[in-house]
C-alpha cells in the first residue's frame, strides 16, 4: 500500500498513529490514558458502601496538604513470571491481593483506564469509604489516582520489570496527606500502617506466583517537607469524617446510601 | 530500571529563563536526565524554567510523577515552571492530573517566554 493511500495505521497496541495529513498524531500509548473527567461519576456496587466518590474531583500531590512522600515497595519474583504476566494477573485480581478487612469494588472488566473503583478501608476500627480512578494502564504498569476526601492526594503506580535476578514487582506511591487531620494520622502511625498494607499486598502477589516467603523492600523519601496550608480547606471533603457521620446517621436514613 | 530514551538540551532565553528541549520518551527512567538538565539550566540561578514538549514522543504516568518532583524543586527555589508544545492529548493529561494548575501551559515558545516574563 502506498503511503499516500494510508492516512492511518495501528501501532499494534490499539492506539492509532496518524499520518501527517491526518492531523496531529496520537502517541502510541494514547489508549492507556484515561480521558479527561472533571468530576467522578460512579454507580453503586455490591459489597461496598460507595460513598464519598461521586461528584469528587481528582487530586494530584499538588492539591494535597501534607508533606510529599514517595514510597516504593518492591519484591523480586525471580523467574516465576514475566513483567507482562505479573501486571496482567495484578490487574485481573487486584482486590484479592489486598489485606483482609479492606474491600475494593472495581469494574467487572478489571483495571482499565477511566474506571472508578469504590473502596471500603479498615482504619482503626472505622470503615472509611472512598474510591480511586484508573489514570493509566498498559501491559507493564497501571496507576490509580485519588479523589477529594481520600487519605492522600496523589497516585499509586504498580509496575513490573525485568531485573538481573528476575522480575521485580513494584508499588510506588507519590502523595501528600489530603488535609491536616490525615497528616496527623499519617504522622502518628499512618505511614507505618500504609507500609504494612502494601507489604502485605506485595507478599500476596508474590505468593500467587509461588514465592512462599518474599522479601519486601520499602524505601520512603520525603520529596517536600513543606505543608501546603492553603490546602487546609480540603478537610471539608474528609472521607473519614464523612464515613463516621454516614455510619452514625444510617439508622435515621433507613439504610439509604448517599454520596 | 530501563535506560531512558530521551534527550534534554538546555538553551538560554531572555530574563533568566532557561528552556529545556525534551526529545523522546518521558518516563520515570529519565529522572536523572531531567534533573541534570535542570541543573544545567542554572538550578537555583534560573528564574524561570520552560519545558519544550514539541518533540515529545511518549509519556507515561511515571513521567507525570517525575514532573511533580521537578515542580517541587522549582517551587523550593521560587522559580516558575512553564511548558509549551504539548499535543492536545498531553494537554488533556495535564488537565486530568491537574498539573496545569501548577505548570503554566502555552501554545508555543513565544507565548511561553512572554508569559514567563509576565
Amino acid at each position: 500500500m502506498a503511503d499516500a493511500d494510508r492516512s492511518q495505521e495501528t501501532n499494534g497496541v490499539g492506539a492509532v498513529e496518524a499520518k501527517p495529513d491526518a492531523g496531529p498524531a496520537l502517541p502510541r500509548n494514547a489508549s492507556s490514558w484515561a480521558t479527561k473527567v472533571d468530576r467522578l461519576q460512579v454507580e453503586q456496587r455490591e459489597g461496598v458502601r460507595g460513598t464519598n466518590v461521586s461528584g469528587r474531583r481528582l487530586t494530584s500531590p499538588i492539591q494535597g496538604f501534607g508533606r510529599m512522600w514517595q514510597k516504593t515497595y518492591t519484591t523480586n519474583l525471580g523467574e516465576a513470571a514475566t513483567p507482562k504476566e505479573v501486571i496482567a494477573t495484578w490487574k485481573a485480581h487486584f482486590p484479592e491481593f489486598w489485606p483482609k478487612g479492606n474491600r475494593f469494588a472495581g469494574a467487572l472488566a478489571g483495571i482499565s483506564p477511566g474506571d472508578v473503583a469504590l473502596l471500603d478501608l479498615s482504619m482503626g476500627g472505622v470503615k472509611l469509604s472512598t474510591g480511586v480512578f484508573v489514570l493509566y494502564a498498559d501491559e507493564e504498569s497501571f496507576t490509580l489516582m485519588t479523589p477529594e476526601g481520600h487519605m492522600f492526594a496523589g497516585w499509586i503506580s504498580f509496575s513490573a520489570e525485568s531485573g538481573a535476578a528476575g522480575t521485580i514487582a513494584q508499588a510506588q506511591v507519590l502523595m501528600r496527606a489530603n488535609d491536616p487531620l490525615y497528616e496527623i494520622g499519617l504522622t502518628f502511625g499512618g505511614h507505618r500502617k500504609e507500609d504494612l498494607f502494601w507489604s502485605q499486598t506485595l507478599t500476596a502477589l508474590a505468593q500467587r506466583f509461588g514465592v512462599s516467603s518474599p522479601l519486601i523492600e520499602t524505601k520512603s523519601v520525603c520529596v517536600d517537607r513543606r505543608r501546603q496550608w492553603s490546602k487546609a480547606g480540603n478537610t471539608w471533603h474528609n472521607a473519614m469524617i464523612r464515613s463516621l457521620l454516614q455510619t452514625a446517621t444510617r439508622p435515621f436514613r433507613g439504610g439509604r446510601r448517599r454520596s | 530500571m530501563n535506560a531512558p530514551v530521551v534527550t534534554m538540551d538546555v538553551r538560554r532565553g531572555p530574563n533568566g529563563t532557561a528552556i529545556v528541549d525534551i526529545k523522546g520518551e518521558v518516563t520515570s527512567a529519565c529522572e536523572s536526565v531531567l534533573m541534570t538538565a535542570y541543573e544545567s539550566a542554572g538550578g537555583a540561578d534560573a528564574k524561570r524554567v520552560v519545558l519544550n514538549f514539541t518533540a515529545l514522543d511518549y509519556m507515561n504516568s511515571g513521567g507525570i510523577g517525575m514532573l511533580v518532583t521537578l515542580l517541587v524543586r522549582a517551587n523550593r527555589q521560587h522559580q516558575r515552571l512553564a511548558a509549551f508544545g504539548l499535543s492536545d492529548h498531553y494537554r488533556q493529561i495535564f488537565e486530568l492530573t491537574r498539573l496545569d494548575e501548577a505548570i503554566a501551559i502555552y501554545p508555543d515558545e513565544q507565548a511561553a517566554l512572554a508569559g514567563a516574563a509576565g
